[in-house]
């Protein structure tokens, strides 16, 4: 096990930041923390870190206890925390050689971790980091954060604010980290780099609403989705929230994504619903449920999230 | 040790790139003393005064027309009442008054001992002061004169009357109360300023989960700042010798060892500012409040302690930059060694470890 | 410039020294329209952005933006648009009311108006329990929909929204589409970027800035069958790749 979590409680003041949160990351495993801002992400990787001391529960990484040897933690892992923590006044290679000074190695001694991902801007070693565009930050920051070798990799919102380009070079570049045996824990608010991970937690609110494998949690969604397209989207999810047998309507890229109260539910019934109300172009049929539809039944059956 | 140096060198390199703080570590201290030494000046020129002569004898005459021949003087007017001496200040047509008793000549005669009084407009201390010094000079001047003529000892005895301040203490410290406030300013704010940045950049938190050990942050955000500080004393005594013809009575050495001492209680406290203050900003607000202020304002730089109410008076015991404008004033001035100063060394030493005791206790090895 | 656009911008140019940071682009937005302004990190947008919300000065070009000239009646435009940012929306020291009353108040709304408004906002958006709570307490999905709220006080013809949904969660993200609709669907003209493919499916129509060019422009329909992909994320990576 390289990082495991036993019932991990934080609160500040009166708001419950982690409320006993519980799982376990396998040696080698791209594990995912995917939840929006505010749901404890930061919070988590600043107990496994051992930057912030939990209140309650135990946790482990690298097989060392969090609180009683952080210090043997902080010479194993690597720590990229939300904001790119570069030095914006040093060149791309400065900041990298003073990552490696201070973990007492050097540049050419890990080169070939790096390699993959420090040719992309080794053209630039002699620009201040500060004046890098966010895809090449990611990457120094990430090169910085491999610099010595981690066993243990720790992603704070890597992708955050990064254009679709970028973040997709990253995670080609996290799988690749992987094949060298490093445990990666990364968290994201993106819904659709969940299925890039090998195993993902949903966390919303501090708590944790499901643990498993991508393909498990879309298959474990209870009720069957259905696209449903008319030509003015606006009337239609006004509509289909007047249906009713509608249990959920959400847009979803071009279509709304559509469930029914009931199992018995006949495309037919809306179609002529539909047609009633004086739609054009309705299409309507089964599609598979994402990572993002788990998150928001899950969510929805969680806490007290009203439409507004 | 490796991880230490490589620390040190990216403090450096932050230093070098950043030219605002470049601007503070050195174009402050040159400026300032400049300001200081030539707006802070004893030089005074044709100040318009006014005379009120209850005499009119030869003497009087003869005074006047002495004070009338130098070059720091001009007589305004002449008035005839003590009631335009008033009148006189309020309008700001004159900065002085002399103001000869009646019989003048006579008693300096008859009883060896006769008064001027000299009333200065005090809202300018500085060169209040400076014009009662004059008057008094010429005055001397002309009783050692008439005395070797005559071979009597006539006596004449200003009184010096100071209208509007009368405890004025003498402000011409600027090379040591300079030297304090950048001293002061260039350890505590800058690196309270330096280390609340990586906190601010989340950098900190990346060297917290390093190997790095909180001591070898703090010394080696600390060093460079030691290094820079003795760099700009040093700059500071060099101007104040040759520019100011300020001399140094005192041994260099131990003037060098205060200054060390000085120096690294400035940064302990800009570390224990560093501990409580999470932004740049916090941090500069703090070092301004809470030390720049003190610093000029209770140390003794600018206002004489003594003449403070007795409440600032105590408060500014824990002032550390009082003690140290003591130190050097002692040496710089009056020459004297460790003999006449080791109490107020002492104390400065026991603020110093006090600071660094409480900054390493309070530093944190976690987020909070 | 025709009546019916919100927005006619022609040959508009931004230089910083010798770099060209928005290369001649020209684009009109209709009326009523969801304009979707999508480009990678670095590709102009917020630039462009900028010098139509009347804050930067075009090197060259012209762009009119709710009818006036954003060079010479910067003033108009301003009074005609409301903006919100994903990095500064509003306040977050100052309750929900008082950021409310602020922002009216910089908009020159009657004392009478802004109370009513400020009432209205917050029961159509079910905040009355936290109205005065500083607004650092409220989740980022809450603060983006009141942030919304604010940048309509004015009852501006164009809005313009900078990541207004980033990080937010997928449901609020979705109310929050929900009141974009219902705004278009008032007649204003939305100008939105965004960082998720799913939300540059919801446009009426996309624009796609890469290295200071618009080098697509057209609805999401017509784009992905021109690409011949089944996603706009895909359109997106197609354009894209290969820069940087």
């Amino acid at each position: 096990m390289s990082i495991t979590l036993r019932n991990i409680s934080k609160s500040y003041g009166p708001a419950k930041a982690l409320n006993d949160i519980s799982f376990n990351v396998e040696q080698g495993e791209l594990f995912g923390l995917i939840g929006p801002d505010g749901a404890g992400k930061t919070t988590l990787f600043r107990i496994l870190t051992t930057l912030l001391i939990q209140e309650e529960g135990e946790a482990t990484v690298a097989g060392y206890d969090v609180i009683t040897d952080y210090k043997a933690i902080r010479n194993h892992v690597g720590y990229m925390p939300g904001k790119f923590s570069l030095y914006q006044d040093l060149t791309v290679e400065e900041n990298l050689n003073f990552f490696a000074t201070i973990f007492d190695t050097t540049i050419d001694e890990n080169y070939d971790l790096i390699k993959d991902i420090y040719v992309q801007i080794e053209p630039f070693k002699n620009r201040k980091a500060g004046k890098l565009s966010g895809g090449m930050k990611q990457k120094l920051a990430l090169s910085c954060a491999l610099i010595h070798k981690p066993k243990v990799l720790f992603l704070d919102e890597p992708t955050t604010g990064v254009d679709p380009v970028s973040r997709k070079e990253f995670w080609e570049m996290l799988k690749r980290l992987q094949q060298k045996n490093i445990t990666i824990l990364v968290s994201t608010p993106y819904m659709d780099e969940a299925e890039l991970c090998d195993r993902i937690a949903l966390i919303t609110d501090g708590q944790i609403l499901e643990i498993n494998t991508p393909h498990s949690i879309i298959d474990a969604f209870p009720k069957k989705i259905y696209n449903v397209r008319a030509s003015e989207t606006y009337r239609l999810i006004q509509d289909l929230e007047s249906y009713p047998n509608t249990h959920s309507a959400y847009p979803f890229g071009e279509y709304v994504h559509f469930t029914s109260r009931h199992s018995n539910f006949s495309p037919e019934d809306l179609m002529t619903f539909l047609k009633g109300k004086q739609h054009t172009g309705i299409e309507i049929f089964e599609t598979i449920p994402t990572i993002e539809d788990t998150f928001m039944e899950l969510s929805n059956t969680n806490t007290l999230a009203t439409n507004a | 040790m490796k991880r230490f140096i490589g620390f040190i060198k990216k403090e450096f390199y932050h230093i070098s790139r950043d030219k605002r703080s470049l601007f503070i570590l050195f174009g402050m201290p040159i400026v300032q003393v400049l300001l200081f030494g030539f707006a802070i000046t004893n030089e005074i020129n044709k100040v318009d005064i006014a005379i009120l002569d209850h005499s009119k004898d030869a003497t009087t005459k003869e005074i006047i027309n002495r004070i009338a021949a130098s070059k720091y003087f001009s007589i305004k007017q002449f008035i005839h009442h003590e009631t335009a001496i008033e009148s006189a200040f309020k309008k700001g047509e004159v900065k002085a008054v002399l103001n000869f008793e009646k019989d003048f000549g006579k008693k300096m005669v008859t009883e060896d001992q006769a008064t001027v009084q000299i009333l200065a407009d005090a809202t300018d201390p500085n060169t209040a002061n400076t014009i009662s010094n004059y008057i008094r000079s010429i005055l001397q001047t002309y009783t050692a004169e008439v005395n070797k003529n005559i071979q009597l000892a006539y006596q004449i005895e200003p009184k010096t009357h100071l209208a509007y301040n009368p405890t004025l203490k003498s402000v011409y410290m600027f090379v040591p109360g300079v030297m304090t406030v950048i001293l002061m300013l260039v350890s505590a704010m800058m690196t309270s300023i330096s280390i609340t940045r990586e906190k601010e950049l989340g950098t900190m938190e990346v060297l917290l989960v390093s190997p790095l050990k909180p001591i070898q942050v703090i010394v080696g955000k600390v060093v460079p700042y030691v290094f820079l500080s003795i760099i700009n004393a040093i700059i500071i005594v060099v101007l104040g010798i040759f520019v100011f013809q300020m001399p140094i009575q005192g041994n260099l050495f131990l003037l060098a060892a205060e200054s060390v001492l000085f120096i690294i209680n400035a940064l302990s406290l800009g570390i224990l500012i560093s501990t409580i203050a999470a932004t740049q900003q916090t941090a500069m607000m703090v070092s301004l409040m809470g030390l720049m202020l003190p610093v000029i304002l209770l140390s003794g730089f600018i206002f004489p302690v003594s003449s403070m109410p007795t409440i600032l008076q105590i408060i500014s015991n824990i002032v550390p930059a009082k003690w140290f404008i003591i130190i050097i004033k002692g040496i710089m001035l009056k020459g004297v060694g460790l003999a006449y100063v080791w109490k107020e060394t002492l104390i400065l030493l026991g603020m110093t470890l006090f600071f660094i005791a409480l900054s390493v206790k309070k530093y944190k090895i976690r987020l909070e | 410039m025709h009546k019916d656009h919100a927005i006619h911008v022609e040959n508009l140019t931004k230089m910083f020294g010798d770099f060209t940071a928005v290369n001649n682009i020209s684009f009109q937005v209709d009326k009523g329209e969801v304009f979707g302004f999508l480009g990678a990190n670095g590709a102009g947008k917020t630039t462009a952005i900028k010098m139509l919300i009347g804050i930067s000065r075009p090197t060259s070009g012209k762009a009119n933006v709710a009818g006036y000239d954003v060079k010479s009646e910067t003033e108009m435009v301003k009074k005609s648009i409301g903006y919100m940012s994903q990095k500064f929306s509003l306040y977050n020291d100052l309750t929900i009311k008082e950021n409310i009353t602020f922002f009216g108040g910089i908009y020159g709304l009657k004392k009478s108006v802004i109370k009513e408004k400020t009432q209205r906002l917050i029961d159509e958006l079910g905040l009355n329990d936290v109205a005065d709570k500083p607004v650092s307490s409220l989740p980022l999905g809450w603060k983006q929909k009141v942030a919304f709220s604010v940048s309509l006080l004015h009852d501006p013809k164009i809005i313009f929204l900078d990541e207004p949904t980033g990080g937010v969660d997928p449901i609020t993200r979705r109310q929050f589409w929900n009141m974009i609709y219902r705004e278009a669907h008032k007649g204003k003209t939305i100008f939105v970027t965004t960082h998720y493919m799913d939300e540059a499916e919801y446009c009426d129509r996309v624009s796609i800035m890469v290295e200071g060019k618009i080098e697509a422009l057209d609805t999401p329909k017509n784009l992905k069958a021109q690409y011949k992909v089944d996603s706009m994320n895909k359109v997106f990576l197609k354009l894209a790749r290969n820069i940087e």
